[in-house]
């Protein structure tokens, strides 16, 4: 027996030792290199969804500029781009930092430090998982975009917005500056009525929203509209079918300057992509806050402390955590730096 | 499980007993907690070797049905003016009976009988019952492992697939038909429900059946690539692994990469079928109404696709190369030749099928000059196809060939792979492709070198394998008439359509005597159909052979039948759960010493004798 091991040691030597069998040759257990498999996969499964966002967007003549999308706050602050979702990331980022001293105290064997640290761990998690939350309801429901209806567009040449008279008022763009659309307050038919007799609330709701959200909105968005009076046309704006305003502006420059339009809608891939990818990562990171939950809650038990590999189920759950941090980096890259 | 410490009686326990290590994995009863009552043992299962044998005969039921379905259209092909009345009990309303008795086929059923013919076939026969089987069943017993990484995800890899299959299964008997917009879901039949009759409901279970595969593919894979890396058994280098486990892991490899894509481009057709997206979908009309549908790219799709779709036909063909591989050299009683070249061959093929992809597209609508990238590409894959065909050859000359019926379906596999490959080339130009693209040349060149040639690995890698699975033998004289009719039917069916394909007849037409052009090839298409019925009738030869088989067969005698070097050999005939009663023996040599110092065969446990030198190195 002895011969034969002596005999294997030299084989070992001979074949570069971790890759000659018997051995783990990353020096990592078979879990530990399946979770890194998994990951490898689903950085695929993200890199197919970045490649198709990159597709559609640069197949598409405009395409909203983040700072003008994400700038709004709450509390009704406005104006301040990006800080939201500055805030946002920074949670998750930290989470992170929690995380790795997660893990280290289960290299310690330290099952209070673990249980400590994967706590903010889920915190930073959660926390990050609300601030979404608020930044879907306001974009879907005070701003009124959908997977399917973006209303952030972009100027393609510069002109100046009709008053309400269809005259040339004081408000000029530029070629590649944004707006966004805003939507009346629709009422039913049967409820006319009642919306008649109520019409000074909803009116002031309206005008409260568009004021605080969006100075430059002018006017005419503020206003109440019955739904068989849909669509309307006057002089100085339009309103589509599902209570869009479309205000009017004529051009200044170009080969159609001196034209009336009207505005449209931006390119509706930017309000799917973006619902889709933030949504398919939100998705990762509630699953990842259910895993943490999990295993925090076996950590706390004492479960680990007598496994032959200890704390490693942490480990793992810390690879998965990291890799979800990595892969917002990326979200954030694209849809609100680039 | 008490026999903890046999009492070593032939040479090969010997050598175990004397060299393998002692993981002590009888004491803690594992044995046990895996297989203690029927449920457990056979359904459940969490031995690699039950879970093997699941994928196997899941995938032989696929196969039938998804053969079945070619029939029937070829008959539709071969034999348009036929009545089809007798297929009405089957069919049902998809067949309609006129006044006359005369029964003729729907033309939408017809379509859905191609889509899932090349569903069924590409994903559930030839990637799970062929890739699922084989690395199952020889990945822990040819590294010398008690079973995979995780014989839990190892279960649930197959519970997905089953779950597929039951999903795909129940899309066949919907009212308004499975999916009929071809096997590669293009939008916008696949993206609006409204598009056709089988693009509502239909599509909707092919896509969710197509997400459970992806998940069984993945936790499959994951658990093939970590068992090859760290389960390998002492003395087991990356150098000394058999061709079959090389082809399986690089065949995980590619899985793991490639179907998460194709994951994604599914998850975005799901937004454009139930959410109104537009990621596929621009400027569409239906009836002389536009669609609201803006700014997306049907081209996107096909990228995403074929991102996948290209490995993927490499996930077929791989694990079938490395099954030939092992059987021809074993029944040739040689070591194979160029063993390194082959392993090279193999990483350059996994390599290179991930910049190929858009072959597939030359005619879609992308850039011309990136067709060249693609073409250059495409043309290299023929290099290392090449080394692995010559290598086969060469292992064969001068052999002492034992013509069973594994090694008889490992040379066909290689006379397959040389024809279909050889038209490969002419479709991997792009200038050419102008004239052969979705012809029947396209059909003819994928059948042989994917369909047939994988389906004659698999049949090699089951008439060898089958004493290992059930501890009886196939009856041989069956095995070689389904060879040569299979042989000799297969090139009967697929050599005219290139005729066909030359003269541009297209694939996927309903009929094609009301075409003046293609009028003439009726009788062609009449022998095509007759022998495919030939064919099919043959295979069923395999299919009673195996059943019988696993009551009746031959029993098994000695542990090594084939005289086989590989470590699954060392194995109890029965093996239980944990492969090896004893010790995990250690590896001492490559895989391939055949005829090696006058003696027939060398087995891997056996140690180097002073001065001999390892034949991998």
């Amino acid at each position: 027996m002895a011969s034969t091991d002596t005999a294997l040691e030299k084989e070992v030597h001979q074949h570069g030792g971790d890759w000659s069998g018997g051995t783990e040759p990353f020096r990592i257990s078979y879990g530990k290199l399946m979770m890194w498999y998994f990951l490898l996969s689903d950085a695929f499964t993200f890199a197919g969804f970045l490649i198709a966002y990159g597709a559609l967007r640069f197949s598409s003549p405009t395409w909203p500029v983040p700072d003008y999308v994400f700038k709004t706050h709450p509390f009704g602050k406005t104006e301040l781009p990006l800080i939201f979702v500055t805030v946002m990331s920074f949670l998750l980022i930290i989470s992170s930092v929690t995380m790795v001293r997660a893990v280290q105290e289960g290299h310690r064997e330290n099952r209070r430090g673990v249980v400590l640290w994967m706590l903010l761990t889920v915190l930073g998690g959660v926390g990050f998982l609300s601030c979404q939350g608020w930044e879907w309801t306001n974009l879907i429901g005070r701003e009124h975009m959908s997977v399917t209806t973006n209303p952030f567009g972009t100027h393609t040449e510069a002109g100046v917005y009709l008053d309400e008279n269809g005259k040339e008022s004081e408000e000029t763009f530029r070629a590649g500056s944004s707006y966004i659309m805003h939507k009346a307050a629709v009422v039913n038919d049967e409820h006319a009525e009642a919306a008649e007799g109520h019409g000074g609330e909803s009116h002031a709701e309206a005008g409260d929203h568009g004021e605080e959200s969006h100075a430059e909105g002018g006017e005419h968005h503020t206003m109440t509209v019955m739904k068989s009076e849909l669509p309307m046309d006057k002089p100085g704006f339009y309103v589509d079918e599902r209570g869009y305003i479309h205000r009017k502006f004529k051009t200044s420059e170009g080969i159609s300057s001196g034209d009336v339009q009207i505005e449209a809608f931006g390119p509706s891939a930017f309000g799917a992509l973006f619902f889709f990818i933030t949504g398919f990562h939100g998705f990762h990171v509630l699953s990842g806050v259910v895993f943490l939950l999990i295993i925090l809650i076996n950590a706390a038990s004492g479960l680990y402390v007598s496994r032959k590999n200890g704390y490693e189920m942490v480990e793992k759950i810390g690879l998965y955590w990291h890799f979800v941090d990595l892969v917002w980096v990326f979200v954030f890259l694209v849809f609100y730096l680039l | 499980m008490a026999n903890a410490h046999v009492h070593p009686e032939t040479q090969e326990e010997r050598l175990i007993e004397e060299h393998g290590y002692d993981d002590h994995f009888h004491e803690h009863h594992h044995g046990d907690k895996f297989q203690s009552n029927f449920l457990t043992t056979y359904i459940f299962s969490q031995d690699h070797k039950i879970i093997a044998r699941q994928f196997l005969i899941t995938g032989m039921i696929w196969a039938i049905i998804g053969g079945l379905m070619s029939l029937v259209f070829r008959l539709q092909l071969g034999f348009p003016d036929e009545s089809l009345a007798w297929l009405k009990p089957v069919l049902g309303k998809w067949i309609t009976v006129s006044e006359a008795g005369v029964g003729t086929l729907s033309q939408e059923f017809y379509y859905a009988l191609v889509t899932m013919h090349g569903t069924i076939i590409v994903f559930f026969v030839l990637t799970a019952g062929l890739s699922g089987t084989f690395s199952n069943l020889l990945i822990p017993l040819q590294v010398g492992a008690r079973d995979m990484a995780s014989p839990f995800l190892n279960m649930l890899s197959y519970w997905f697939f089953f779950l597929a299959s039951v999903v795909m299964f129940a899309s066949l008997f919907l009212s308004t038909g499975p999916f009929a917009g071809g096997w590669t879901a293009y939008p916008p039949l696949s993206a609006l429900p409204q598009a056709s009759d089988g693009s509502g409901t239909g599509m909707t279970l092919w896509i969710i059946s197509l997400v459970f595969f992806v998940v069984s593919v993945l936790l499959g894979g994951i658990n093939y690539i970590t068992t090859v890396l760290n389960l390998r058994t002492k003395g087991m280098s990356m150098w000394r692994m058999p061709l079959t486990i090389w082809a399986f892991f690089v065949t995980a490899i590619l899985g793991l990469l490639s179907f998460p894509v194709l994951a994604s481009g599914f998850f975005l057709l799901m937004f454009d079928r139930g959410l109104g997206t537009s990621f596929y979908l621009s400027e569409i009309f239906i009836g002389g109404q536009a669609l609201d549908h803006v700014g997306g790219s049907p081209i996107l799709y096909q990228h995403l696709f074929w991102f996948l779709g290209h490995p993927e036909v490499y996930i077929i063909i791989l694990p079938a190369m490395g099954i030939v591989s092992e059987v021809l050299s074993v029944h040739a009683r040689k070591a194979i030749f160029g063993y390194k070249a082959m392993v090279y061959s193999i990483l350059a093929i996994g390599f290179l099928s991930f910049i190929v992809w858009a072959h597939h597209m030359f005619m879609s609508g992308v850039n011309p000059f990136i067709s060249n990238f693609f073409v250059i590409f495409t043309l290299i894959i023929a290099v290392p196809s090449a080394v692995k065909v010559f290598n086969w050859i060469t292992t064969l000359y001068k052999g002492n060939i034992r013509f069973t019926a594994a090694s008889l379906f490992a040379i066909g596999f290689v006379s397959m792979f040389i024809s279909g490959g050889l038209t490969g080339i002419f479709l991997g130009n792009s200038a050419i492709d102008i004239q052969m693209h979705d012809t029947y040349f396209v059909v003819a060149h994928f059948h042989i070198v994917m369909g047939v040639a994988a389906f004659f690995g698999m049949f090699a890698g089951v008439y060898h394998w089958f004493p290992k699975m059930f501890g009886r033998f196939m009856n041989e004289t069956l095995g070689k008439i389904h060879f040569w009719i299979t042989m000799v039917g297969a090139y009967a069916i697929f050599w005219p359509m290139h005729y066909l394909g030359m003269a541009g007849v297209p694939r996927r037409y309903y009929r094609f005597d009301t075409f003046e052009t293609f009028r003439h090839f009726a009788e062609m298409n009449k022998f095509i159909t007759v022998a495919a019925v030939i064919v099919f009738a043959a295979q069923l030869l395999l299919v009673i052979n195996f059943f019988y088989s696993i009551w009746k067969g031959k029993k098994m005698t000695n542990p090594n039948p084939w005289g086989a070097s590989t470590l699954e050999w060392t194995t109890p005939i029965n093996v239980g759960h944990g492969n090896w009663t004893g010790k995990i023996p250690a590896v001492q040599r490559w895989p391939y010493d055949y005829g090696k110092d006058g003696r027939e065969f060398i087995p891997q446990i056996e140690p180097l004798k002073d001065g001999e030198s390892d034949g991998g190195h």
